[in-house]
């Protein structure tokens, strides 16, 4: 045998094999399809938060000359299509028949032979509102007397949705009376979102001849959007194919159907012909699902000594007017459970009421981790709290009560069994990589001279990868993902998965993946996804689900065909199979390392006029579903270094040390893409972003112009580092690294803040800490955030 | 009206409506979908070509206004087939990751490096402040824009026959 390669792992930062089409232009997104003879949509959205309709006069737009049709709520009411389920099994208007429940709510439907004549005759439709007392403040909904909101659903009287609780009570309180220390804290998450540069949108095309619809649509999850199309539309389900092209960013809005895909699709069929809606800028922030909007009241129990004894958590969770909330059924607040964060406690409760209010639906849609992010927030600021009033250093207290390597698997108090974990070797990794102790010092002779300078840490547990199908499903679809792999004679291998990157980089980590099971080339796995077509069931990309659960099946089922290769080698070595190994990416008999078979080799034997064992029909190619034994639980530990400026407030990010453990890395070039990301979210959130409303509902955050994102000059020169500790349950170790750094980092923002500004004494502020917010603050009158 | 607009070297002469915004002509008209939508409102820098030799936001551009004008976009960014070094940066430094704002932020990067070759991280990120970026955190496009200023200082260096390129 002549001399062979040495043998590398697969796993390293290679380059993305995605970006040869983007660089030059040649990405495909929704809004870059072109079918001929396509009509394009456009949506009449409300005005006004809260109104009855009491007419819809059409007839100008339907005379325009080149509008194709004009759809309303009646239109879609006469189809039984007027209110479409959401994935919180609640419903939502698709167009509005009785009256309109939040600004920018949907209308009327539009199909014309261009963009700009469906935006034209927008503006000839006649919409007759009878103005309605709108609920705007959360905190008031649930006032007797209030509005009621959702009055479409037969004897509603208030404006509740449901009361979720975890932990024990009784307990919690019992630790509470014990205590020597109780720190309470009311907070607001303000409601913010995920604003991906790429709009919604869809393409819908019937071929009126073979009945099949098919859709370009901007989906994390074209699987599950196609089963419930289906279920709902009455279309048969081998009819539907949904196509998720290049998506310009998700973060978890583009999870849920939204009205105008519904709107496309039903113009398609009444039109004979594509139809392509996009929403604008204005339509995605104040329509699409946005996230948070949790006003919390904490509350943290410890010993003098500053041992964390317990925490109790009340919640009000508002979710707009309709419950559009993407999550698995049985967690209507999320993982909001994992609110015990990192920490040795004995007890905890919490509890959340969710309303409705007269704003946009949605609650579980950027980078959250299923409501993983308001959880962190809120542990990590009453710890931080705690520290305060203990006068102990934030670090060191954190450092006393954080979750010991002896401890895993861990179950919280509220149920969560935590995988693995070495926390105090990665705080100190982070406090090294700060320099803590010489921060602290600069800290101490900045303040002599009256400068602001903060310094916050966040240590935060994130809860990922979706889920054991007994525990987890949405619309009753459980949450496992498919996995195909073939293998051609050549070597050469396709995979197609059920997950759909909208920038993660899945064609190149999942090739990663199966090219260090199978020994072959990265560039030799053709990954498919985003099609379904061509790809398995499976629930798709949110809550950081890819790497753990597709990741694992794409792992599964290559380790499937190596196994089935393994027959096949036996064979042309004339060995048997028990006396193979694989080792250096091929299998070799043991011993005898010289005697051996690549993939390459084997898969081309297969497929030839090799008599083949039994246990081996002619290919090596295999299919499996990963169903997930338990959540992955990656973790980390953030410092930020702010400066403030006294006089105006404004806060400058100096420094921000991020150590994330996401157990194995396969790419880590993409890993660390992935954490700078989320970490630029957690400045913008706690510094600028906020989707507010006056009093009218009128949404003040309906343009990039007022809903203000970080840029390249907000954002400091990100530091990263890390540690590994191995998921014990996944295949290949990993945990998912794809939300870490928006669930941790908003907090270690904050933190920094509110240490910068103790010398006026201020406790807490609420995000975003924009400059207006932190003057307010130091004056000693810190404001609500999500009220104009 | 009729507008003649050159676009990556090529004339294309089209009947349009004066209100047509040039993004729009770009995409719709000539099927050069590389440039891309993000926000009207001139924030994001999705849309960003050159008229002429500058930088501008093509949403709030009208064709018309283009007429008789040069326009350059990421489909015209690599000459002869051969990848801009801003290109390949991009590449090698994952300067991208859902690939919506990078052409607009390529061709910045290509005006800033003509302009100074060899530009301070500040200077880069005080450079693309006009443009949105909600994938990279900013890290990965200042080191892919640094990593085109290193290249092309070491093809000059090498003279205009050489290059390690």
């Amino acid at each position: 045998m002549t001399a062979r390669q040495a043998y590398l792992s697969a796993y390293g930062p290679v380059r993305r094999k995605e970006d040869a089409r983007f660089i030059r232009g040649r990405g495909t997104f929704v809004d870059d399809v072109q079918l001929s003879g396509m009509l394009h949509g456009a949506i009449l959205r409300s005005p006004l938060a809260h109104a009855a309709i009491r007419c819809v006069d059409t007839a100008a737009a339907q005379a325009h000359p080149k509008v194709k049709a004009v759809i309303t709520g009646e239109t879609l009411a006469a189809r039984n299509l007027a209110w479409m389920p959401t994935l919180s099994r609640d419903v939502q208007a698709v167009l509005a028949t009785d009256k309109v429940r939040f600004q920018g709510q949907e209308v009327a439907f539009v199909v014309a032979e261009d963009r700009y004549s469906a935006r034209d005759a927008l503006e000839l439709i006649n919409v007759e509102y009878e103005p309605l007392p709108a609920v705007i403040d959360a905190e008031r909904a649930l006032d007797p007397g209030a509005p009621v909101i959702r009055d479409d659903v037969a004897g509603k009287a208030d404006n509740h949705i449901f009361d979720w609780a975890a932990g024990d009570k009784a307990a919690a309180d019992a630790a509470f009376a014990a205590a020597d220390v109780v720190v309470a804290q009311d907070m607001l998450y303000p409601r913010v979102h995920p604003a991906p540069l790429e709009t919604c949108g869809a393409v819908a095309d019937l071929d009126e001849v073979t009945g099949k619809l098919t859709i370009w649509s901007t989906s994390q999850a074209p699987h599950a959007h196609r089963t419930l199309y289906s279920l709902f539309l009455g279309l048969p389900e081998h009819k539907i194919r949904i196509i998720s092209p290049d998506i310009g960013g998700g973060f978890g809005s583009k999870a849920p159907v939204y009205p105008g895909y519904v709107c496309a699709i039903v113009a398609s069929q009444l039109t004979g012909r594509p139809v392509k809606w996009m929403e604008d800028r204005s339509e995605n922030l104040m329509s699409t699902a946005f996230a948070r909007d949790y006003h919390m009241h904490g509350e943290i129990a410890a010993t003098r000594d500053g041992t964390i004894l317990a925490l109790r958590v009340k919640v009000l969770a508002d979710h707009g007017a309709f419950n559009g909330a993407a999550q698995p059924t049985k967690f209507p607040a999320g993982f909001f459970g994992m609110f015990t964060g990192s920490y040795d406690l004995r007890a905890a409760h919490c509890q959340v009421t969710g309303v409705y209010t007269n704003k946009a639906p949605g609650g579980v849609a950027y980078s959250c981790s299923f409501r993983v992010t308001e959880a962190v927030y809120l542990v990590e600021r009453l710890v931080d709290l705690l520290a305060r009033e203990l006068d102990a250093d934030p670090a060191e207290l954190r450092m006393k009560n954080l979750l010991r390597p002896e401890q895993f698997p861990h179950t919280t108090p509220t149920g969560w069994e935590y995988d693995s974990g070495d926390y105090a070797r990665t705080l100190q990794v982070a406090l090294d990589a700060a320099g803590y102790p010489a921060l602290r010092k600069e800290q101490a002779e900045r303040r002599e001279r009256g400068e602001l300078m903060g310094i916050g840490i966040s240590f935060f547990t994130e809860a990922v990868g979706a889920g054991p199908r007994k525990h987890m499903d949405i619309l009753g679809l459980g949450m496992a993902d498919g996995a195909d792999l073939r293998v051609h004679p050549t070597g050469k291998a396709v995979l197609a998965v059920s997950c759909q990157t909208q920038g993660q980089g899945h064609e190149t980590t999942f090739a990663q993946i199966v090219a260090e099971e199978l020994g072959i080339p990265v560039d030799d796995v053709e990954v498919v996804h985003g099609d379904t077509d061509r790809t398995p069931f499976g629930l798709g990309t949110y809550g950081s689900r890819s790497t753990p659960v597709s990741g694992a099946a794409a792992a599964v089922v290559a380790r499937k065909v190596r196994e089935r290769a393994k027959i096949v080698a036996a064979a042309l070595l004339e060995a048997s199979a028990s006396d193979l190994e694989w080792g250096g990416g091929r299998w070799q008999v043991r011993g005898d390392p010289a005697q051996g078979k690549t993939l390459a080799e084997i898969a081309m034997a297969a497929h030839s006029g090799l008599e083949l064992p039994e246990g081996v029909l002619g290919h090596l190619d295999a299919d499996t579903v990963y169903n997930p034994p338990n959540l992955t639980y990656p973790y980390g530990a953030y410092v930020c270094v702010v400066d403030v400026d006294p006089g105006t407030g404004v806060v400058k990010v100096r420094r921000f040390v991020a150590v994330d453990d996401c157990g194995v890395r396969i790419n880590p070039m993409i890993v660390a893409g992935q954490i700078h990301r989320g970490l630029a979210d957690g400045l913008g959130m706690a510094l600028m972003q906020a989707i507010t409303f006056d009093a009218d509902g009128n949404c003040l955050g309906g343009s990039f112009m007022d809903y203000l994102l970080p840029t390249s000059v907000e954002c400091p020169s990100w530091e990263l580092a890390e540690t590994v500790t191995p998921c014990p349950h996944h295949p290949i170790g990993a945990k998912g690294v794809g939300e870490s750094a928006t669930v941790g980092s908003p907090a270690a923002v904050v933190n920094a803040v509110m240490d910068a500004l103790k010398p006026y004494g201020v406790r807490h502020a609420d995000m975003p800490l924009t400059p207006a917010n932190v003057w307010s603050a130091i004056q000693g009158t810190p404001v609500r955030t999500d009220l104009a | 009206m009729q507008i003649t607009v050159t676009v990556n070297d090529a004339a294309f002469t089209r009947e349009v409506e004066p209100r047509l915004l040039l993004i729009h002509f770009l995409r719709d008209d000539l099927g050069l979908t590389g440039s891309h939508w993000g926000c009207d409102t001139s924030n994001c820098g999705a849309c960003v070509v050159w008229l002429d030799e500058t930088p501008v936001k093509s949403c709030t551009v009208l064709a018309a206004m283009a007429d008789g004008r040069r326009v350059r976009t990421v489909e015209g960014m690599a000459a002869g087939g051969r990848l801009d070094p801003v290109q390949e940066g991009f590449v090698q430094c994952h300067g991208l990751q859902c690939g919506f704002c990078t052409p607009g932020m390529m061709l910045t990067a290509r005006w800033l490096l003509d302009h100074n070759p060899d530009p301070t991280a500040e200077e880069i990120r005080e450079a693309l402040s006009g443009q949105v970026c909600r994938c990279t955190g900013y890290e990965n496009i200042v080191r892919a824009v640094q990593w085109a200023s290193r290249h092309e200082a070491a093809g000059r260096d090498a003279g205009p026959a050489g290059g390690t390129r």
